[in-house]
């Protein structure tokens, strides 16, 4: 085991000689600055208030969950994912479910489908309009923050109901849900769905035709498609640039392919098409899970049942069966003492994130822990294009560049 | 567009430096010779039938068994018009893992390529900024390599007492009560 070298050795940022006679100055943005939305460090070189160049510095969260997973049985695995978007860890969880239920070859019942289709976009809206509403308090417009605060708050009252967590929720299993949702969330469902749309339009009132918004967005912190691509953009911030790739519809996972819904896209790549991206796909969101719960409705007979597949082999059982039924205890304890072994093999599986490609790269050796986990976090690999996006560009610009490209520290670090 | 397709034109290209191939579920992987690896990425890159133009993941795996060819850097390629994955893999030895990089084909493979430096010590070769990404920059140890376990090692600052392990801690004796 290797040991960590002497402390004196450490560099602290030292000034050159001649920097009092010089005419720029380092500013540091960062780690902990209220206007990064998160712990990740910008060291700028600053013309006054013009940036000449940036060094995006990150890590400062790593908690080595590659490490951890490798160490943890799969269903262990879903509460590290939470931690990586925070913002819509439904999302990351459902997306590692899917993983591990593809290298197993688990086929999900249709309702189970539908009813992570509705989490899933619930919880990207919920992360769109954090991130929309944040664009406007960096821009100065605080109001649109709080209209649309209310409504992330319903939605985590869903996740409360269907898992009992909010932020990081630790929702469903290898296989589906813990539980069916109960009649709450299917009310609040409808509520928000019925709610929302309202607070949208008026949010968007606020901010699509603002002559100060669209001064303050239009042609900064633009990127051309060929560089994005370059860079590895996927998801709104690829859009935004104008590609239409969305892994929704590319390798459709959660039956995506039978419902209805468009993907916006921008043109120029700037913040104002990003903002406006997101809110469209706000939009499809709400539509798609008026379809999901539309789908569930219709479904009739032994199909309008499951919330999980039947696989007893990696699917928990209820703690109360466990108790007092004996297969199941049977099967609590071959899950929990890692008496099934998994198929040897590999997995790449993505997810449409909140903020692009969410893949998950799962290598097992047949152990009941993975042999080895990557993340492949959209977030950690488009945020290397900033420095170079806010090149020339004044810091109030670069700190609204920063919050439309909602980095998410969690996710960025892992 | 096919993996047989994709493997026999590549293997026409390449020949014997192209090693093999497995099939994942629907994602092929083929294994190749590390010094083409840079050569591979630009023919899939340039090749308009291929049209590999998305570098979707790299990251590195650890066999500590496999004597010789101990770490295997993997890239994910993609191709967005036929919506097509590809999987490269390279063996190296791990006492020297040299490797080519690919900044100057896929600007995202920057950072990429510096965490996969950081966790297992692949040292790309012709990187421009090789340095640590997500730990410290001290430390002299690559943390996803197998031979470590997972709780750091080297701290001093966790002192048994306080979690209840040492010896001292159950004495009762020196409480005197």
């Amino acid at each position: 085991m290797g040991k960590i070298k002497d402390k004196k050795k450490i560099k602290n940022i030292e000034l050159p000689e001649e920097s009092l006679g010089q005419q720029t100055r380092t500013l540091n943005l960062g780690p902990t600055h209220p206007a990064t939305h998160g712990v990740f460090q910008n060291i700028l070189e600053m013309d006054g208030e013009r940036v000449l160049s940036a060094e995006a510095t990150v890590g400062y969260i790593h908690r080595a969950f590659e490490k951890i997973a490798e160490q943890r049985a799969f269903y262990q695995v879903t509460p590290l994912t939470d931690r990586l978007n925070y913002c819509s860890a439904p999302i990351n969880n459902l997306g590692w479910h899917l993983t591990v239920e593809k290298l197993l070859g688990i086929e999900t019942p249709k309702r189970v489908d539908y009813m992570r289709v509705i989490i899933m976009e619930l919880a990207r809206i919920s992360d769109h309009l954090i991130c929309n509403s944040v664009i406007g308090v960096d821009a100065g417009a605080f109001t649109g923050f709080l209209y649309v605060m209310e409504y992330r708050e319903l939605i985590y009252e869903i996740y409360e109901e269907i898992s009992g967590g909010r932020l990081t929720t630790n929702i469903g299993r290898i296989g589906g849900f813990e539980r069916d949702f109960n009649q709450k969330a299917w009310e609040k469902i409808d509520k928000f769905l019925e709610e929302y749309p309202v607070i949208l339009k008026e949010f968007e009132s606020l901010f699509d035709r603002n002559r100060i918004f669209i001064d303050r967005t239009q042609n900064v912190g633009g990127i051309s498609l060929e560089r994005a691509l370059s860079y590895g953009f996927t998801g709104p911030n690829l859009r935004a640039a104008g590609l239409d790739y969305d892994i929704r519809t590319a390798k459709p996972y959660s039956r995506y392919q039978e419902f209805d819904f468009k993907i916006p896209v921008g043109t120029t790549g700037d913040i104002y098409d990003r903002y406006m991206v997101r809110n469209q796909e706000m939009w499809q969101s709400l539509s798609l899970i008026r379809q999901a719960v539309q789908k569930i409705n219709d479904l009739k007979g032994e199909e309008a049942i499951p919330h999980h597949a039947d696989v007893p082999d990696y699917y928990l059982p209820l703690k109360e069966k466990v108790y007092t039924k004996m297969e199941e205890m049977i099967y609590h304890f071959k899950i929990i003492y890692g008496e099934i072994d998994p198929p040897v093999g590999e997995v790449y599986h993505a997810v449409e994130g909140a903020n692009g490609e969410l893949g998950y790269y799962l290598v097992s050796d047949g152990g009941r822990a993975a042999y080895r986990l990557h993340f492949r976090r959209p977030c950690f690999i488009y945020y290397q294009a900033y420095p170079e996006i806010i090149k020339g560009s004044l810091l109030s610009d670069a700190i609204l560049t920063m919050s439309s490209m909602n980095m998410i520290a969690g996710e960025m670090d892992a | 567009m096919d993996d047989k397709f994709i493997f026999e034109k590549i293997h026409q290209k390449f020949g014997e430096q192209i090693i093999g191939f497995e099939e994942n579920y629907d994602i092929m992987a083929v294994y190749a010779d590390k010094e083409i690896n840079l050569k591979l990425l630009q023919y899939l890159y340039d090749d308009p039938e291929l049209g590999f133009k998305f570098l979707t993941d790299l990251t590195a795996i650890h066999y500590p068994d496999n004597k010789g060819e101990e770490l295997v850097v993997t890239y994910l390629v993609y191709n967005m018009l036929k919506k097509k994955h590809l999987r490269l893999k390279f063996k190296l030895d791990i006492q020297k893992p040299d490797i080519y990089t690919a900044t100057s084909l896929h600007a995202g493979a920057n950072w990429l390529e510096r965490e996969c430096y950081d966790f297992f010590g692949v040292n790309f070769v012709g990187h421009p900024n090789l340095i640590r990404i997500m730990n410290v920059e001290e430390m002299d140890y690559f943390p996803l390599r197998k031979e470590y376990p997972l709780e750091d090692q080297t701290r001093k600052d966790k002192d048994d007492d306080m979690f209840g392990r040492g010896d001292s801690h159950f004495n009762l004796g020196k409480l005197n009560i």
